[in-house]
């Protein structure tokens, strides 16, 4: 449907420890106060970063070695809670073009496909040795190919996946679906014209 | 081999296999809100895209909009903002809207089933992960982001994956002081935040089936926070009693037609399930969060847990950023805020449970206290039953119906790190509108005697307790 298509992303990452991180805290709820998704990218997990400073500490997302990166790793059921799209739209209009993750949350891991935002899961300890790596050397690029359903960088291989449909849509540039969907319209007629709540009954 | 309702609803309404493999599903009602519209309205004059159902598309506002003061213009700029946006949005496109000032605006999920929207065997969307509470009345309902709203809009459909079943049967009587919250509360503490995942959670069993219409929107409404993105309750008489009448329901013999089939598309009992999980009723007691995610709780009596296991990290994360310490009794932990409201616990026979516990008693002196009705409708009926008065008399205040303190878009926030007991959803980090705000979950009932102790308590304590199963 005209969209890019996107089978491998090259980059250099950005490890994001911790599970069940949910999209308030990806994007506070205060931030969805605007009638676009402009500027959301300078938003992204703006509490934490604050709460990091306030204790001394930096927040991954303001680590002057990630800047740049433009793959994202995180640990189990990353994006939990709300549907807010301004959440994976943040973290893609800051560069973020894949994520690793053990799982995701699945109305994030929907509207990530949405928008063209790969999220793809491996093992825990797979994802354990890729964050090492790039805590370890910032500097190294990963290449995530989605066809392949592997993940590269300098010595290491670990295997990634993604169900089928989201894969094929992704590698043929077909993620973003309202076109399909309004493809064969005579078709949506013609399951509402059997739905009994349409008709009176 | 028989169906479960997930699966007729699902095959009556998909219009065919997309290339992607995926399942293009026609949506029976759409619900809108001012917050995840704005950009998928552009994305359609961007495109030259018509709505292609304004006759199945609702809106009204909720998220932003403030509960005290509501002269238009807003004080609040960027409220006045999307409001207007949403206006233009709806004329621009024919969709009818529920706006302030309308009696029936309020809460997406509190005002579908309240205007009889929400009915048995349809498909819902909204731009809400609460929408699983319409599943209540036996409808398969997702919530969705803008993108697709954006697609609903445009076709009445969405791409989707199928979704597996699981089961939960809740069994026996309640005991005195145990809601549905607490129900729910517990199951996705037993389950896990994540359990969820690519299933639909059918709720059954007698003490579900002795549940009212809003108890089970209660449950079925924190589908999403155990990771089920729908949830559902079979239609039965108690479904069918509550549509009668309502203005969308359908009216005289067509109501009866409609019964019948409601009836049909209940799951059969020899459908087969992708799991089961089996609750006993009897076991339940009131729940609390203590942490920062809703499979963080514990019971009122116990106490708060040590890091250990595999969650040992996301355990002392919790623990320090909620000021508490392992080990420590969840009871007697002061609160600063009390809100009872939301679309999980906003309804009428929610406030007028909190209201028969704090009726002739005093919010302790340091509790800012407050009741925000799920709906214009819900805020009418309880003044007419002088609910208004009895919390005023408390020392709550009394508010026009949104979302309010759920969550920090409009005026009603925490501030610095109040510790708020809220009868809402969610008490993610940051979630009730302050950086460091906490916020502690259980049922209203639990959230009035937290208001009037100042502490979280024990709400079988207190005299005249509340009798199982209401609210
Ligand atoms: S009350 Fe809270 S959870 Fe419900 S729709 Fe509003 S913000 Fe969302």
């Amino acid at each position: 449907m005209g969209a890019e298509r996107i089978e491998t992303i090259e980059g250099r990452a950005l490890p994001m420890r911790g599970e069940d991180i949910d999209t308030d805290r990806i994007m506070p709820a205060r931030f969805l106060r605007s009638i676009t998704f402009e500027g959301l990218e300078t938003h992204v997990f703006e509490d934490d970063r604050l709460a990091a400073s306030r204790s001394g500490d930096v927040h991954p997302f303001d680590k002057p070695e990630y800047e740049g990166a433009s793959i994202l790793i995180v640990n189990r059921n990353f994006g939990s809670g709300s549907s807010r799209e301004h959440a994976p739209q943040g973290l893609r209009r800051r560069g973020i073009r894949a994520i690793i993750g053990e799982s995701f949350a699945e109305i994030f891991f929907g509207n990530s496909l949405m928008i063209g935002l790969a999220c793809v899961t491996a093992a825990q300890g797979d994802v354990e040795r890729l964050m090492a790596q790039v805590e370890h050397d910032p500097g190294v690029v990963l290449h995530l190919d989605l066809e392949a359903g592997a993940c590269e960088s300098r010595g290491l291989k670990v295997p990634v996946s993604m169900p089928a449909h989201v894969r094929d849509a992704l590698i043929a540039g077909a993620w973003d679906t309202t076109g399909l969907l309004l493809d064969r319209y005579e078709a949506v007629t013609a399951t509402a014209a059997k739905l009994p709540y349409l008709s009176g009954f | 081999m028989g169906q479960t309702l997930l699966q007729k609803v699902w095959d009556l309404h998909t219009v065919r296999t997309l290339p992607t493999g995926q399942t293009q599903l026609f949506i029976g009602l759409h619900l809108i809100h001012e917050v995840t519209t704005p950009q998928a309205f552009d994305a359609l004059r961007e495109h030259g895209w018509r709505v292609a159902r304004p006759d199945r598309t609702f809106a009204t506002v909720d998220h932003i909009v403030p509960t005290r003061q509501r002269q238009r213009p807003f004080l609040d700029v960027m409220a006045e903002d999307m409001i207007a946006s949403l206006e233009r949005n709806c004329r621009d496109f024919g969709i009818p809207l529920y706006d302030i000032g309308d009696d029936r605006q309020g809460i997406v999920h509190v005002i579908g089933p309240e205007l009889g929207l929400t009915q048995p065997g349809l498909t819902i969307a909204c731009g809400d992960s609460h929408t699983s509470t319409h599943g209540a009345f036996g409808a398969v309902a997702f919530g969705v982001g803008t993108s697709q709203v954006r697609d609903v809009l445009a076709s009445q459909c969405l791409a989707l994956e199928p979704l597996k079943v699981r089961r939960i049967r809740v069994t026996g009587q309640l005991p005195r002081g145990v809601y549905a919250k607490d129900v729910i509360l517990t199951i996705i503490q037993r389950l896990g935040v994540a359990g969820g995942n690519g299933y639909a959670y059918e709720y059954a069993g007698d003490t579900i089936e002795r549940m009212s219409m809003d108890e089970r929107m209660t449950i079925c409404n924190m589908s999403i926070e155990g990771g089920a993105r729908a949830g559902y309750v079979n239609p039965d008489e108690t479904t069918f009693t509550y549509l009668e009448g309502r203005p969308f329901a359908p009216q005289g013999d067509a109501f009866e037609r409609a019964k019948a089939w409601w009836r049909s598309i209940a799951s059969d009992r020899d459908a087969v399930y992708d799991d089961d999980v089996a609750i006993r009723a009897k076991d339940l007691t009131p729940v609390v969060t203590w942490g920062v995610n809703p499979g963080q709780s514990i019971a009122i009596d116990g106490a708060v847990p040590a890091p250990a296991g595999a969650d040992r990290q996301s355990t002392s994360d919790a623990l320090t950023y909620m000021g508490l310490q392992a080990g420590q009794p969840i009871a007697g932990m002061k609160v600063d805020v009390a809100f009872i409201g939301s679309c999980t616990n906003g309804r009428l026979s929610d406030l007028r449970e909190a209201a028969r516990i704090v009726r002739g008693r005093h919010v302790a002196p340091h509790v800012k206290a407050l009741v925000v009705p799920g709906s214009a409708a819900v805020r009418k009926a309880a003044e007419r039953e002088g609910l208004d008065r009895t919390f005023r008399e408390a020392g709550f205040e009394w508010r026009e119906a949104g979302c309010s303190m759920c969550l920090g878009m409009n005026p009603d926030k925490l501030e610095g790190n109040q510790v708020c007991a809220a009868s809402s959803n969610r008490n993610f980090k940051g979630r009730q509108g302050s950086p460091t705000g906490r916020t502690l979950l259980m049922s209203p009932a639990m959230v009035a005697a937290a208001a009037l102790a100042g502490e979280v308590t024990d709400v079988r304590t207190l005299a005249d307790p509340a009798p199982a199963g209401v609210a």
